[in-house]
């Protein structure tokens, strides 16, 4: 016969391995494995989530002579919403003006300042060097954004 | 809305030598990923010690085993708190044992630590304390008594025949957990040497050589614990004990030390593309933590105190404070080894050709404040552990029979 000390430690063992599968069977969302290693419903949670960004081409619908400027100087790749924020509230709303209007040069710093990993001919400078106490666009001008002085 | 620009970051930049990589500037792993494995090893080299004591009979380290169960239980709770503060988001913890990835080698470590903690070491400190509980449940009263009643599970046989179950009882799982101890802190090395697009961490030698530094620092750990402890407690310091344990000490640092040059001349002799770059960063950005630390102070100064104590007939005062100062010097420099695995391996550039800066943080959530809490907590548990199963020889069974 198997003495107490042994059946009731590896009992309570076994009661715990047997409460984990319960826990998990119970945890485990109904489309957890459905597509891979994560719930299937969150496609379906994220397609859900409204649409935030309107695209390039929305701005310049209206905004053609302001959004040809940087279309031909070195921001051309850079979309308006990268630095105006997400605005499709103020395409279906002109009243509703979009989120971001930079102008500080923490703004600039996130591309221009100085990083080893950029390419070398990407403009950058170490923005507590440069200048430090002047704004970036009282230099470089704000409605070309590549003028340099 | 101003941008989310983190002035650490701006600063670390000014500290990059050649060129990285973007996601490179920023270490990932910081300083709770240094401790992390530094609590595992410690843990799986103190139980990887008692079971010297249990299955090879060695008598003379008699006076550390239960302390060292205890040791490596009161490490071992918070070993996973560094991993968890570091990620944040305790409450999703539990995920990976509930929806586990089997590919992923840090998923796993939930059930080797469930393994380790549940079947291995509570079941051993069990059948080695039962006696004792056994005792206090009859001697102590109100909630204590309560715990204690409970466990025992109901079974209060201590006679001379249950006793021995016990006995058996405990070596077999010692037996079974020799290899968890090493699958424990094995796989820590795993998830390193695993990584084969770091040249720093992706060896095959590296679960290896995290097992025999684990060991190394837990001797050291129980044989400062066996001075303090015995210090505090006004016991005598048995010589032979800490003769054993410094003879043990000194041969797992030789064999780990081994270890760790054959890593390196294997790694000269192939000078692969990354070899420059881990010269640099050797000679460089690790000089201080990896040969002044690692090598002069945690390996090549105790190597030296302890050999002579090999060699020569040197009195038992000056003997023992050679074992003392060489462990602590030890347990530093294993410190140091984690540091120069975890943070070296993050400092240098997987395009070869550049470092960047490490410098952790004073106060935060990963920071050295948090570092040191989690290094102080199990010495904290560890006490209470003592308090309630008084881990000394006799202490127990002596209430048990008187009462």
């Amino acid at each position: 016969m198997i003495p107490p000390q042994i059946w009731r430690p590896l009992g309570i063992l076994l009661a715990i391995l047997l409460i984990y599968l319960g826990v998990r069977s119970f945890f485990v969302p109904a489309t957890f494995y459905q597509y891979g290693h994560f719930r299937g419903n969150s496609l379906a949670t994220i397609a859900s989530r409204p649409v935030q960004y309107a695209g390039k081409k929305a701005c310049m619908d209206c905004h053609d002579t302001i959004g040809e400027k940087p279309y031909h100087s070195k921001h051309k790749t850079v979309s308006c919403e990268t630095c105006h924020g997400p605005s499709l509230g103020h395409v279906e709303d002109p009243s509703q003006l979009p989120s971001l209007k930079p102008t500080n040069k923490e703004w600039c710093a996130r591309c221009h300042e100085a990083n080893n990993a950029r390419p070398k001919t990407f403009p950058q400078v170490v923005i507590a060097r440069h200048y430090p106490d002047k704004d970036c666009m009282i230099c470089h001008n704000s409605k070309k954004l590549e003028k340099k002085p | 809305m101003a941008p989310n620009i983190n002035p650490a970051m701006m600063e670390a930049l000014q500290h990059v030598k050649g060129y990285i990589f973007p996601n490179e500037l920023e270490l990932q792993w910081g300083i709770l990923i240094v401790i992390y494995p530094y609590l595992t090893g410690l843990v799986a080299g103190a139980f990887i010690l008692a079971s010297l004591n249990r299955v090879f009979h060695i008598r003379q380290i008699e006076p550390i085993y239960r302390l060292s169960l205890l040791t490596a239980l009161a490490f071992l709770v918070i070993a996973p708190l560094p991993l968890l503060f570091h990620l944040g988001h305790p409450e999703r913890a539990l995920e990976v044992i509930i929806t586990p990835h089997l590919t992923s080698p840090m998923a796993m470590f939930g059930f080797v630590y469930a393994w380790y903690l549940m079947v291995v070491l509570l079941l051993e400190i069990w059948y080695d304390f039962r006696a004792d509980i056994v005792g206090f449940s009859k001697t102590k009263t109100g909630w204590l008594g309560m715990v204690y009643r409970i466990l025992t599970l109901g079974f209060m046989d201590t006679s001379e025949k249950s006793l021995a179950v016990d006995d058996k009882m405990g070596r077999i799982i010692t037996i079974i957990g020799i290899p968890s101890a090493i699958l424990l802190h094995g796989y820590v090395g795993f998830i390193f040497g695993s990584i084969k697009a770091n040249p720093w961490w992706g060896t095959v030698l590296m679960p290896v050589i995290f097992i025999f530094s684990a060991i190394v620092s837990g001797i050291a750990l129980m044989l400062v614990l066996y001075v303090v402890t015995g210090r505090a407690r006004n016991t005598p310091i048995k010589t032979e004990c800490m003769d054993a344990m410094g003879k043990f000490l000194f041969y797992a640092l030789v064999f780990d030390f081994a270890l760790e040059s054959l890593d390196w001349f294997h790694r000269f002799y192939e000078a692969e593309e990354s070899i420059d770059i881990l010269v640099l960063l050797v000679s460089g950005k690790l000089l201080f933590s990896l040969v002044g630390v690692q090598l002069i102070l945690g390996t090549l100064i105790p190597l030296t105190t302890l050999g002579l104590t090999q060699v020569l007939e040197i009195p038992k005062k000056p003997r023992k404070i050679m074992y003392f100062w060489s462990a602590i010097l030890i347990l530093i420099g294993i410190f140091a080894v984690r540091w120069n695995v975890v943070i070296g391996g993050q400092l240098f550039s997987k395009s070869f050709a550049g470092f960047t800066t490490y410098k952790p943080d004073l106060i935060g959530r990963e920071s050295l404040l948090v570092g040191s809490i989690l290094l102080i907590m199990p010495f904290i548990i560890l006490w209470v552990l003592t308090r309630f199963l008084p881990p000394w020889r006799g202490v127990g069974k002596e209430i048990s029979h008187s009462s």
